[in-house]
């Protein structure tokens, strides 16, 4: 299980999946205080998909996320200070204060944005998986969606077109069992996801989206395929998030005890340390050093986001074009 | 140099010579070539209106054709451009922007604004608007009032073949996202265009007939409508002055308010409807920048505001015609 990765790998995976769990769970925090403007989405309890996936690509290699975009952020690289920044409306921010929490991106990294519109990002993954392959890059293209963007035209039509040209494109499906506040079981009408990939001509996969391995092996095949020239791959990790479709969220649709029975059961940072600790690959102490470090960084960010400057007047009425 | 060539082929040209100048330009579309996965020709359409004919065989597989599949392969181009290439990509008909319009309306033109400053994403998205070929209510609409709405998008509305080539070329070269529109009535328009690539900037409108008496603003196809409009009243001794403002976002609104401070009179031509218009855009525009200049109303010759109508009869009655615009201009001397 952990046979393809140096320690040094293992505890950076670790320490990526504790930033977003802590960076995440602060934003909860600090939300509530009605400090943070606009609708934010946590990612809380995913984190083992986004790290999985991501350990395996470079800066080359682009991403699309969702509205649900935090973790996906952290794991390219995004600069938590800068996305700290940017969720509080700062000029310090990674969009200058201008996209917020539903738009964080940077190209540099090869994150191409949140996305504020479900099912928005894989028609743009498909492009950027095209234009690796004219440029030659060997890089690819990673699309996530959770489970209620699988019904979307746009996921389906992407399928399709990635299958019939052959695009490096991995299709990323986050299927946390909710769609704001429907069911998965209502708004699919077959057991998995990935099922759906047997009608693009492509491989469906589904994995157990809490075990970090799982999604690492699951994903590491799937971008050797896809850098192969072999073609795209639909990748289905089964998980589940600890807070609401956005912050506010009551979850009165969600079972009385179901969440804490997933953080008790299922929590992917918990599964990955006892695995690590217990095949005596990680002191625990390791563990706690990192727990504290990154304790350290998130609250480093919150202070330097909230002492940072808002854009000004000016701000308002530039970047909307390169000349016009 | 310049020869004849018709509005079609100056865009092929455009093209051609773009694809041959920088190999980051690709063409995207749905029959683009056409004939992949059958057993006969190759570029068998070159577009559905030949306008692409013949790159195929020059640039071969930077020619994509595509699934009828507008969302993924207009968004894909979207995508494409945002990590460096330069994908001209076709929505065939404006009239397909429903089933298409997020990924550039929420995606493309929003990329740079939203991402601090940073994106740039040089995509030009080419199509064909426009009645006056029975096409009917889904084939026939101007649409480009949509597209001018929204900020990060520029519009391109070129009215001669030597125009669309500048303006296509401009297109290309440009860093912003470009709506390229294409009036289909127009394709087998000839006029002199000259050899050699050339760009004709954005905003800067053409004059292209002067007077003292009327002023004239047109869009698109309806630039012809006006100067034919304007030969025929100059007969009379009325004296227009017909602009052609070329792209309506940018808008060269410096030329059209001049224009107005010396006629002292406005006719705004638009071949689309009337409601939430450009014609309304550009009257309001002059309202509040010239309007002590006025000597009469501002006077607006659109299509109703319907459907545009399949029968022959009830299609001719739609489109404004240089009768129209004649009536228009008397009313205000």
């Amino acid at each position: 299980m952990t046979s393809q990765l140096k320690k040094e790998d293992l505890l950076k995976a670790y320490r990526i999946m504790r930033e977003i769990r802590e960076f995440e769970d602060r934003i909860h925090i600090e939300f509530a205080t009605g400090l943070i403007p606009g609708f934010v989405h946590l990612y809380s309890g995913e984190e083992a998909v986004a790290t999985g996936v991501c350990m395996h690509l470079s800066d080359e290699d682009r991403i699309s996320s969702t509205h649900r975009g935090h973790g996906h952020c952290i794991a390219k690289g995004v600069d938590i200070h800068g996305m700290m920044a940017e969720i509080f409306g700062k000029k310090t921010g990674t969009c200058g204060g201008k996209g917020g929490s539903m738009h964080i991106a940077d190209l540099e990294k090869g994150m191409m944005g949140a996305n504020g519109i479900v099912g928005a990002g894989p028609p743009l993954i498909c492009g950027a998986a095209l234009a690796a392959k004219f440029k030659g890059t060997g890089g690819v293209g990673v699309a996530f969606f959770g489970d209620g963007a699988s019904n979307q035209g746009t996921i389906l039509e992407s399928m399709n077109l990635a299958s019939v040209w052959k695009l490096p494109v991995i299709f990323l499906n986050e299927n946390n069992g909710y769609a704001e506040s429907t069911g998965v079981s209502y708004n699919v009408p077959t057991p998995n996801i990935a099922d759906r990939a047997a009608g693009f001509g492509m491989p469906g996969v589904t994995v157990d989206g809490n075990d970090f391995f799982a999604v690492y092996e699951a994903a590491g095949e799937a971008i050797a395929r896809a850098r192969r020239g072999e073609g795209p791959t639909l990748l289905e990790c089964k998980t589940q998030r600890y807070f609401g479709h956005f912050e506010g969220d009551a979850m009165t649709y969600r079972p009385k005890g179901e969440v804490q029975e997933l953080r008790k059961n299922k929590d992917c940072l918990r599964i990955l340390a006892d695995k690590l600790v217990s095949a005596g690959i990680v002191a625990a102490g390791e563990i706690e050093a990192i727990d504290k470090e990154v304790l350290a960084l998130i609250e480093d960010s919150v202070v330097k986001a909230k002492a940072a400057p808002k854009p000004t007047a000016a701000d308002l009425l530039t970047g909307v074009y390169v000349t016009y | 140099m310049s020869r004849k060539l018709n509005y079609k082929d100056a865009i092929n040209e455009a093209l051609s010579q773009e694809m041959e100048r920088d190999d980051k330009v690709i063409v995207i579309g749905l029959d683009v070539a056409g004939g992949r996965g059958t057993e006969g020709v190759m570029d068998s359409w070159g577009g559905v209106l030949g306008v692409t004919k013949g790159l195929y065989g020059k640039f071969g597989d930077r020619v994509m054709d595509t699934p009828i599949s507008e969302s993924s392969y207009i968004g894909a181009a979207v995508g494409a451009a945002a990590c460096g290439m330069r994908p001209v990509v076709e929505m065939m008909f404006a009239d397909f922007l429903g089933v298409c319009f997020d990924q550039l309306m929420n995606q493309a033109a929003k990329f740079r604004y939203m991402f601090g400053g940073t994106a740039e994403t040089p995509v030009v998205c080419r199509m064909m608007y426009g009645a006056g070929f029975r096409g009917a209510a889904q084939h026939s609409q101007c649409l480009y009032s949509i597209f001018a709405h929204i900020p990060g998008l520029k519009v391109v509305l070129p009215s001669t073949p030597a125009d669309a080539k500048g303006l296509l070329i401009q297109s290309i070269r440009d860093n912003d996202p470009v709506i390229f529109m294409e009036h289909k009535a127009l394709y087998a328009m000839k006029g002199e265009v000259p050899e050699e690539a050339y760009a004709i900037p954005f905003g800067k409108a053409n004059i292209v007939r002067e007077g003292k008496d009327v002023t004239i603003v047109a869009l698109g196809r309806m630039v012809h409508m006006a100067t034919q409009a304007a030969t025929a009243l100059a007969k009379a001794g009325i004296e227009c002055e017909v602009i052609d403002p070329r792209t309506i976002s940018p808008l060269d609104e410096a030329t059209i308010i001049k224009s107005v401070e010396k006629t002292g009179r406005l006719v705004v031509v638009d071949e689309s409807h009337p409601r939430a218009s450009m014609a309304g855009d550009i009257s309001s525009i002059v309202a509040q920048a010239a309007f002590g200049s006025l000597k009469g109303p501002i006077k607006l010759v659109t299509a109703p505001h319907t459907p545009v109508p399949f029968s022959d009869v009830l299609e001719d009655l739609y489109i404004p015609n240089a009768a129209k615009i004649e009536a228009a201009v008397k009313s205000l001397l």
